[in-house]
């Protein structure tokens, strides 16, 4: 008689459903970083001298892609005429009700924000509303903007950490960390294309540049061997992850190295896109493995 | 006990759980189950399922292959060499389910509220409510929910077993309950089937049959489907420690908080620092 193989699994089909969400939330994850850390970029920019015309790009560019990111959601959805739903709720557990309540946060700062910078020769001049009253109005949604962008950016990571996926599940530190460094290097890019280089924009590039390149790094040297890891070392969204990060970090600190600024931003845009793709690809996998839950 | 017990059994009697507001469950037992898939049958029937293509998976008898959008009862084929040490050799057949659990990943994740908790225990998707966000369908550790692809009736919302909730105010029992012809699917309180999953426990050890034990993992609660399993657990995909996504929530966002607020002061002073 022979013995058969010992059953690990049943007949080794998956016990978790993949994410049946589509190109659109990968694409909202990148609209939504990259605005909402330029709206951190434009509370940043006030600090500096000068720079009032950065501000109010990075106002512009924070309010474009908030208003962007609900077209990309609403698209993904299985019912889309029903995406005010959303809003019948609040919910402190759920990843996904915050992450709508955050964006509409920021929509409603970002908003606000460009109606009272470009509206503020009106407001003082003509209106005679005090030029101080609109200045600190100006500031807060500004402040506020800068809140929930950075919010907006690093929750994506904790709507996927706080998931049921594996992979996702054992990255829920370092998914916001990856995702918020990613925006925040994305917005810097953004604003060295649209607006020229300057110095502030290159060392925040620089920052971020660095802490995904420290990222790649870590994910290449540590949980080997870990099963719920396997599909980060290989398979296609093991591929495309190490060609984000490639591109967010090293390329993206030498081209800075070698003055090729453009380019570098380019880099990052493109690392930071793909990165959230390949997380998405990571999920797949990782859902599809039995192993990772058995 | 309920098998034999004929019309006066839990699965046959009409009752008034929901009204009194009991916690109830299944019991589902591979022991006494003959893989006939009538539980199947009746939960599409009565729940006017669309049917999931007519695949054939090659995996044992199994052709409906997992749990799904249009799928709530799936019996799982499990070739069992021998179940006691002269029994000859056949099949476990384990028919899976929604586990109901007591701490839903998929209700905590729900954005739009249209996922609820019924006055007896059940985890219920309100068709009405949902708009097919998709992330109960990542948050549920069984891979039990998903989102149902058109063009079918309730196209584009996330479904999975109502418990036949709507069943139950009526005070009927679940279709695939009131049809199992073995009574492997047991409904009833919870709390006197999580007694007879025991006392069927030591039943079967009693009778030299190894490896058995009860399903219902205190990682996500406790369920309100129980299971019993012979040998390992894994065989019948059932995850061995199951998560409640929302355990992950301080660890991401406390790296989500810290992550932002090094965003607001980087660039602060990286215009600060470059300044005048
Ligand atoms: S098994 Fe999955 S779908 Fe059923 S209640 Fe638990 S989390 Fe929800
Ligand atoms: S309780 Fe009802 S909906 Fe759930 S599996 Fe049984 S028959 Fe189907």
């Amino acid at each position: 008689m022979t013995s058969p193989e010992p059953q690990t699994s049943y007949h080794g089909q998956p016990v978790l459903k993949p994410p049946v969400w589509t190109w659109e939330v990968p694409a909202y994850f990148f609209v939504g970083g990259t605005s909402g850390m330029s709206g951190v970029l434009a509370l940043g920019s006030l600090a500096g001298e000068d720079s009032l015309l950065l501000t109010r790009g990075l106002l512009w560019v924070a309010l474009v892609g908030a208003l962007v990111s609900p077209v990309l959601l609403i698209l993904d959805l299985g019912r889309p005429a029903r995406f005010l739903n959303m809003l019948r709720v609040f919910k402190w557990r759920s990843a996904m009700s915050l992450g709508v309540w955050t964006l509409i946060a920021f929509t409603s700062c970002a908003g606000t924000s460009v109606l009272l910078f470009e509206g503020y020769a009106v407001l003082v001049r003509e209106l005679g509303v005090a030029a101080e009253l609109v200045t600190v109005a100006l500031s807060t949604a500004i402040a506020l903007t800068a809140v929930f962008g950075a919010l907006l950016a690093t929750y994506t990571g904790v709507l996927l950490g706080a998931s049921a996926i594996p992979v996702w599940a054992a990255n829920r530190a370092l998914l916001p960390l990856h995702f918020g460094v990613a925006g925040l290097g994305s917005a810097a890019s953004l604003a060295v294309l649209l607006a020229g280089d300057s110095t502030p924009l290159l060392l925040l590039l620089a920052a971020a540049a660095a802490v995904e390149t420290l990222l790649l790094i870590k994910n290449e040297v540590s949980g080997r061997g870990r099963v719920v890891l396997a599909p980060l070392r290989r398979g296609s969204g093991a591929t495309r992850l190490r060609i984000a990060t490639l591109l967010m970090g090293p390329v993206a600190l030498a081209g800075l190295m070698i003055g090729a600024a453009e380019l570098s931003a380019l880099a990052f845009l493109a690392g930071s896109l793909l990165s959230r793709y390949a997380w998405l690809a990571l999920g797949r996998e990782s859902a599809r493995d039995p192993r990772a839950v058995l | 006990m309920a098998i034999g017990d004929g019309l006066a059994s839990n699965n046959q009697r009409r009752h008034l759980y929901v009204e009194q507001q009991v916690t109830v469950g299944f019991f589902t037992d591979p022991t006494l189950c003959i893989g006939c898939k009538a539980c199947e049958v009746a939960c599409k029937e009565h729940n006017a399922l669309p049917h999931d293509g007519f695949v054939f998976t090659a995996m044992s008898y199994d052709n409906t292959g997992a749990l799904g959008a249009s799928s709530y009862r799936h019996v799982k084929f499990v070739e069992e060499t021998a179940l006691a040490p002269d029994a000859p050799p056949g099949f476990l057949f384990l028919s899976d389910v929604c586990k109901h659990c007591e701490r839903a990943g998929c209700l905590e994740a729900c954005p739009t509220g249209a996922i609820v908790r019924t006055e007896v225990g059940g985890v219920f998707v309100q068709d009405d409510i949902c708009n097919g966000c998709g992330y109960c369908v990542v948050s549920c550790p069984f891979g039990v929910i998903d989102r149902r692809q058109g063009p079918v009736p309730g196209a584009g919302g996330a479904h999975k077993c109502t418990f036949c909730y709507d069943r139950q105010k009526d005070g009927l029992v679940p279709a695939c309950a009131k049809t199992c012809p073995t009574e492997s699917i047991q409904f009833g309180p919870l709390s006197e089937l999580r007694e007879r999953a025991e006392a069927r426990r030591q039943t079967l050890l009693d009778r030299g049959i190894a490896g058995v034990s009860v399903y219902d993992p205190s990682s996500v609660g406790g369920i309100h489907a129980l299971f019993l399993t012979v040998g390992d657990g894994a065989r019948f995909g059932l995850p061995s420690s199951p998560e409640v996504p929302t355990t992950h929530l301080r660890a991401a966002w406390s790296s989500a908080l810290l992550t932002s607020l090094f965003a607001i002061v980087a660039s602060a002073l990286a215009f600060w620092g470059a300044g005048p």
